[in-house]
């Protein structure tokens, strides 16, 4: 039960939203240690993200957008701070909540480079989705009944896949390992995506596929979808809202629409800027840190 | 263009010379305490002349019990290396760095090491005091200490896999063992595969050494015939060995490949 559930006086309206598996950073912090230097890959972020929403994490490489990721479900420790989802611990002053499972298996991730079994096949991948809710000897034996087989196929003709569920995942395409992935958070019933760079190593045509496959099961099942992008154009395109990392802090947080140059500049332009300082020349900032010229027209 | 080489470096090559010279003086030490003596092979060569003599005329008399004794020592190979297989599974992955702490890793190590440290003829030995003469202590011996090597490899391949996809696992909300199942066990099955096969035909061999100090199969021949002379025999027995572990090998490579 959330502090202070008593004494509010939208105290239940509030235990119905976090069950709705709303996100809640509180002061979350990191510090990576690499030799003798030490890192700051979080510095006090503070973050609520409402069930339902579908939120770009931008920033350059290294901002601390995968770091924050991996923290909201508690496959990364931070150093203080909290990450609750839905109302249940993840993580607390760098400890892992003890049920941490249980907040899993409602929270779907894919991942860069979709981290599939690629000797296993597409549907087993899929399947293994809904291990969190099979008696312990279903599971290890991988006896899956007739029911949760179809649910399997169900999930992958939802991404367009059905065709290639035997296979091995691993003969796969990246897109198509991706839109699995996907399937797998399906299969699994999970009420919130949290989207690792998933389109980082993905040719245009594959990674608009699958950011049109997140956002129609955000529009379509409600379902909550984080996604961390490095890529402007595609968080303007399908995310209303989006938070920009620089640095491990959170420097924007609203919707997309309202991000201008000045703020691009802001989240990737330092590095580039004093680049272009240092060699002092009117060198173009590299494409992939510009936003397109019809993305910005379009704000 | 100019291409630049990188500078001649003194200290690499002192190194380099330094290493040689380490090298052969330690394969000159060897030299002495393995006592090796190539003049022996030719001074004797007479012995070799009538051990080679002796070869030429195959004696077929036994071939049947020889055949037998070989079927034993492949029922003794193959007992003994599944037995080793289910106890190098767990073991195995006890044993890795990336699945258990220290504290279960360091005692599930030292435990294989003990099991590997001791060669299959002193099991064999142990284990006929035990259960007596005959193939059971044989194969007992295999057992134990195919364990221990098994164990051992086992856990090396689990080291190296790739860990992205058994953290696609558990982010679904899966438990440990779930995570071995469905991440660890996919990855590592065509390496652990291929190392108990190969394991299966190390143990035919050993299988026909054990029979030498009385622990069943192919050993027991081999050696009564050599220590009769009985060159001819001792001819055949290897010859049907020689077959034998070929004929493994050949099936184990389909094996493998179906498996991979």
């Amino acid at each position: 039960m959330p502090p202070g559930h008593f004494f509010h006086p939208t105290g239940r309206m509030r235990v119905r939203q976090e069950a709705a598996m709303d996100i809640a950073v509180d002061g979350l912090c990191k510090t990576f240690r690499s030799g003798s230097r030490l890192c700051c890959a979080l510095h006090q972020i503070d973050l609520r993200i409402r069930a339902g929403e579908m939120v770009a994490l931008l920033g350059s490489s290294g901002s601390g957008k995968s770091t924050l990721m991996r923290h909201l479900n508690g496959l990364a420790l931070g150093d203080c701070g909290s990450v609750r989802i839905g109302g249940l611990d993840v993580q607390h002053r760098g400890r892992i909540h003890g049920d941490v499972r249980r907040v899993r298996a409602q929270v779907g991730m894919i991942f860069q480079q979709f981290n599939l079994v690629g000797r296993l096949s597409v549907a087993t991948n899929v399947l293994a989705g809904m291990l969190h809710r099979l008696p312990l000897w279903r599971s290890l034996t991988m006896r899956f009944t007739r029911a949760e087989r179809l649910a399997a196929l169900d999930a992958l003709d939802r991404v367009g896949l059905v065709e290639q569920a035997w296979q091995r995942a691993s003969t796969l395409s990246g897109g198509q390992q991706q839109r699995a992935a996907i399937a797998r958070t399906l299969v699994q019933k999970a009420r919130l995506i949290l989207g690792d760079e998933p389109i980082a190593s993905l040719d245009p045509e594959s990674a608009k596929r699958v950011m049109d496959d997140l956002a129609a099961i955000n529009r379509e099942d409600g379902t909550t979808v984080v996604v961390s992008l490095h890529q402007v154009d595609f968080a303007l395109a399908y995310c209303p809202r989006t938070v920009a990392l620089r640095a491990g802090r959170v420097v924007f947080d609203g919707p997309s629409i309202e991000i201008t140059p000045e703020i691009l500049r802001e989240v990737y332009g330092g590095d580039a800027a004093s680049q272009q300082r240092a060699v002092g020349s009117s060198r173009i900032v590299r494409p992939a840190h510009s936003p397109p010229a019809a993305a910005v027209a379009a704000v | 263009m100019n291409h630049q080489l990188p500078p001649f470096s003194w200290t690499n090559a002192l190194w380099h010379a330094g290493f040689l010279l380490a090298f052969a003086a330690l394969m000159a030490w060897a030299w002495h305490g393995a006592r090796l003596d190539p003049l022996l092979l030719l001074t004797n060569a007479g012995n070799s002349y009538e051990f080679a003599q002796g070869f030429l005329k195959p004696n077929f008399h036994d071939w049947r019990a020889y055949v037998d004794e070989i079927a034993v020592t492949l029922h003794m190979a193959l007992w003994g290396t599944v037995l080793a297989v289910v106890g190098a599974v767990p073991l195995g992955l006890l044993a890795a760095a990336n699945i258990a702490p220290w504290w279960v890793r360091q005692p599930a190590r030292r435990l294989l090491d003990a099991l590997r440290a001791i060669n299959e003829m002193v099991f064999a030995l142990f284990f006929m005091v035990a259960v007596g003469l005959g193939p059971f202590a044989g194969t007992l011996a295999l057992f134990v200490h195919t364990t221990g090597i098994l164990g051992k490899l086992f856990s090396e391949v689990v080291e190296s896999i790739d860990q992205r996809p058994v953290e696609g696992i558990r982010a679904t909300g899966a438990n440990r063992l779930e995570e071995i199942v469905y991440g660890v066990i996919p990855q590592v099955l065509p390496m652990w595969i291929s190392y108990a096969l190969y394991r299966f035909e190390s143990n035919v061999r050993s299988a026909s050494v054990v029979g030498m100090v009385g622990a069943g199969g192919i050993g027991y021949f081999l050696n009564e015939s050599v220590r009769s002379y009985d060159y001819g025999a001792t001819a055949v027995i290897m010859g049907l060995i020689v077959i034998t572990v070929v004929a493994i090998d050949v099936v184990s490579a389909q094996v493998r490949k179906a498996t991979l």
